[in-house]
């Protein structure tokens, strides 16, 4: 861990009030990065929203690590305007409990966001108001940006004339 | 259509029927506002102040109803093509396809799961216009090439008072 | 009292004034909106997908499909984010060409604004003004990378080519001749009581709501609520200018449409800096392994041909790490969070696009409002379903 991420002010607040849920600090190109257990997602968000102004959750979304164990990371992209900065806090999910807490709580904007998750990655977001397919039609099978869903979906010959 | 001048004096022109239904119906092709994508701003920059599609009596109609052309501009999905498929089935005879851009000639660059590979997989498709976008010059010259096509077609006439089928040439 | 019944009206996706393929299934009560529930995804083209099989450059030319009407600026948001993964320096000169064009891209896309949103509440001649003008940005794109609107001109590294002979003097003349187009749509709308008792008082949201919903970009700032990636957080050079971020005051319709108008000023400012402080020098960054060589050396050299042919058909490695850089589009923060196992290709590209999430603010925008003024709503938010759906 270098200084800077030690020196966040994010980092010193978390490392205070939540030092067991932290799994991995991390800093690359100047952003910092808090890996935290999924059960506490909803504490520290509200912790980052009410006492250190982040008052706006930016993005949403997800990266599937196929074949490592847990296979999911979400990824909350907040964003402080009073202070103009950034924090990015994942939580590890695994495939056999694709379930977190929804953030939709304490953001409005994570209710569009969230369902897009579940959408193409099905991970299931408890206490959400409203978790339908958002981008995908209703009857669609499978979570198409996992990494075991083919490109040009199931089913269809993929053409071989071109390098992809 | 010819201009018979001497007998029958200036203002009398002999034309087959089909002829002069044909002249119509080019002369006022109204196609559906159907903006998908990328392409739709195309379209609408074609049909705006620095192009003017008007010149061709095309005019944008917003009902499926109205109008007798489609132009599918921008990138047909499977979550949209049962839509495209009503509205097509909304619209009155005679009635042409236009797959504007390369996404509705072929699903272009979008090979993936949620494109269909070109519109030409539900409706019968007219005239192709590749590009992406194509700019509205080439959206023009399909428009036109549209009207070349319309005029060569048969039993226009009879097949509107419900005689017999409307014959489109091959090619 | 009579008894009233709730109505359904479903709206779009085939509808001329939800600027593209939206649905939206509203619940009315004579006229007034109860309820308002957006169905969106009949443009999903699998973007996010399908950069996970291109390689880096090839990935380039998705991003302009995005929000097609601002090209440029989703490319930039995207070459900033790789450049950020690579840690490369990006010369002077590009930065500035980069500037000058997003902000030129900034113009584009709100005079599109500017004509829908006008034609939606009735207003035609504005319409048929701002395509005009828009015709000189087109033109001027296709000038400097040979397409209108997919121009994809700025590459990893810089630019693809230095700017044309002339291009200053091209720039030049937007510069002087824009402004007093806007004192027209003004002067058209402004003033104009049938706009005024459209807009006035339409689409309200509150700072905080604003933001608890994530709002960005225009629509952020007509709630009054200060915030401008490009003076707050900036990138690419912005720092160097100057330039005014208006905020309104009452939140509504009215106050987003002067925002919006006062931003496209301040845009002919930021050009016309950017335009005095170019000065000559490279347009691609000195970084070999990423960068194509120059096509004199491809066309001449064994060595430039097979450097091309490398790049062009395995790509470049990008140190493993994940980066979030997001620029400020003229929509809203459009992010790139990009993460990168080592490879040549992205493991994962997600795109934040601005217009998905304001769209998601239209319920507490409309509720309670006409069903006429729900188009006024739309386009206020000016949303652009390419980015939407991705």
């Amino acid at each position: 861990m270098t200084n800077m991420a030690e020196n966040n002010r994010a980092v010193i607040g978390l490392k205070g009030k939540f030092a067991s849920s932290l799994l991995e600090i991390k800093e690359f190109r100047g952003e910092v990065t808090v890996t935290v257990k999924k059960e506490d997602i909803i504490a520290i968000c509200k912790y980052l929203k009410e006492e250190l102004g982040y008052n706006m959750l930016t993005d949403v979304t997800a990266v599937d690590y196929y074949g490592k164990t847990p296979r999911f990371m979400l990824v909350y992209n907040l964003y402080s305007i009073p202070a103009k900065d950034r924090i990015r806090i994942k939580a590890p999910v695994d495939e056999s409990d694709t379930s977190i807490a929804s953030a939709t709580c304490l953001w409005n904007s994570a209710n569009f966001l969230e369902r897009e998750v579940f959408d193409l990655f099905g991970i299931n977001f408890t206490g959400h108001p409203d978790l339908r397919r958002i981008l995908m039609a209703d009857d669609w099978v499978g979570h198409p940006l996992r990494k075991d869903y083919p490109l040009q979906g199931p089913g269809r010959e993929p053409y071989k004339g071109r390098l992809s | 259509m010819g201009v018979d001048q001497q007998p029958l004096g200036d203002n009398i022109i002999t034309t087959s029927l089909d002829g002069l239904v044909n002249w119509a119906r080019k002369s006022s092709i109204w196609p559906m506002t159907f903006g998908l994508a990328c392409c739709a701003i195309e379209m609408m920059a074609t049909g705006a102040s620095h192009h003017d599609l008007d010149r061709f009596g095309i005019i944008f109609r917003a009902s499926p109803r109205q109008s007798d052309c489609i132009i599918i501009a921008g990138t047909v999905t499977k979550k949209m093509l049962p839509v495209i498929k009503t509205v097509y089935e909304q619209m009155p005879e005679p009635k042409w396809v236009v797959a504007m851009g390369a996404c509705a000639c072929s699903g272009g660059i979008f090979d993936t799961y949620s494109v269909v590979q070109g519109i030409d997989e539900a409706l019968p498709v007219d005239v192709y216009i590749p590009g992406c976008p194509p700019r509205p010059e080439a959206l023009l010259f399909g428009l036109m090439k549209l009207q070349d096509k319309i005029m060569k077609e048969r039993n226009s006439f009879g097949s509107s008072i419900g005689l017999g089928e409307r014959l489109e040439p091959a090619a | 009292m009579a008894s009233t019944e709730i109505m359904t009206v479903n709206m779009g996706p085939q509808h001329p004034s939800t600027h593209g393929v939206l649905r939206l299934v509203v619940e009315l009560d004579g006229e007034v909106i109860q309820k308002i529930t957006p169905h969106i995804g009949y443009l999903h083209r699998g973007v996010e997908k399908l950069s996970e099989h291109r390689t880096y450059h090839q990935t380039l030319p998705l991003t302009d499909r995005l929000d097609y009407l601002a090209p440029m600026s989703n490319n930039l948001g995207y070459v900033l984010a790789v450049e950020k993964l690579l840690g490369i320096e990006i010369p002077e000169r590009a930065q500035t060409v980069r500037v000058i064009l997003t902000e030129l891209t900034r113009l584009k896309s709100h005079l599109v604004w500017i004509a829908c949103h006008a034609l939606d509440i009735g207003a035609m001649t504005v319409f048929i003004y701002a395509f005009r003008e828009r015709e000189k940005v087109m033109s001027l794109y296709e000038k400097i990378s040979g397409a209108r609107m997919t121009s994809s001109y700025f590459r990893i590294g810089g630019l693809s080519a230095d700017v044309y002979d002339g291009f200053e003097k091209d720039v030049q003349e937007i510069v002087d001749t824009f402004p007093g187009h806007f004192d027209t749509y003004e002067g058209l709308l402004t003033k104009n009581t049938i706009w005024m008792q459209r807009t006035i008082g339409n689409g309200v949201i509150s700072a905080e709501d604003a933001i608890n919903y994530g709002i960005t970009g225009p629509a952020l700032r007509g709630s009054g609520v200060d915030w401008d990636l490009r003076r707050d957080n900036p990138y690419s050079g912005y720092e160097k200018y100057n330039f005014q971020v208006p905020v309104g005051k009452n939140c509504d319709t009215y106050d987003r449409y002067k925002v919006r108008l006062v931003e496209m000023r301040e845009a002919v400012k930021i050009i016309k800096q950017a335009l005095d402080s170019l000065k000559p020098g490279p347009v691609l960054a000195n970084a070999p392994q990423v960068c194509y060589p120059p096509k004199e050396e491809v066309y001449n050299t064994i060595e430039g041909l097979i450097h091309h042919f490398k790049i062009a058909s395995e790509g470049f490695p990008v140190p493993e790490g994940e980066v979030y850089q997001s620029v400020e589009n003229p929509k809203g923060e459009l992010g790139y969070y990009i993460v990168s196992d080592g490879g040549t290709k992205p493991y994962r590209m997600r795109i934040r696009p601005p217009s998905f999430v304001n769209l998601g603010a239209i319920e507490k925008m409309a509720k309670g409002a006409m069903i006429a003024d729900l188009v006024a709503v739309i386009g206020t938010l000016d949303i652009v379903l390419g980015e939407i759906d991705r």
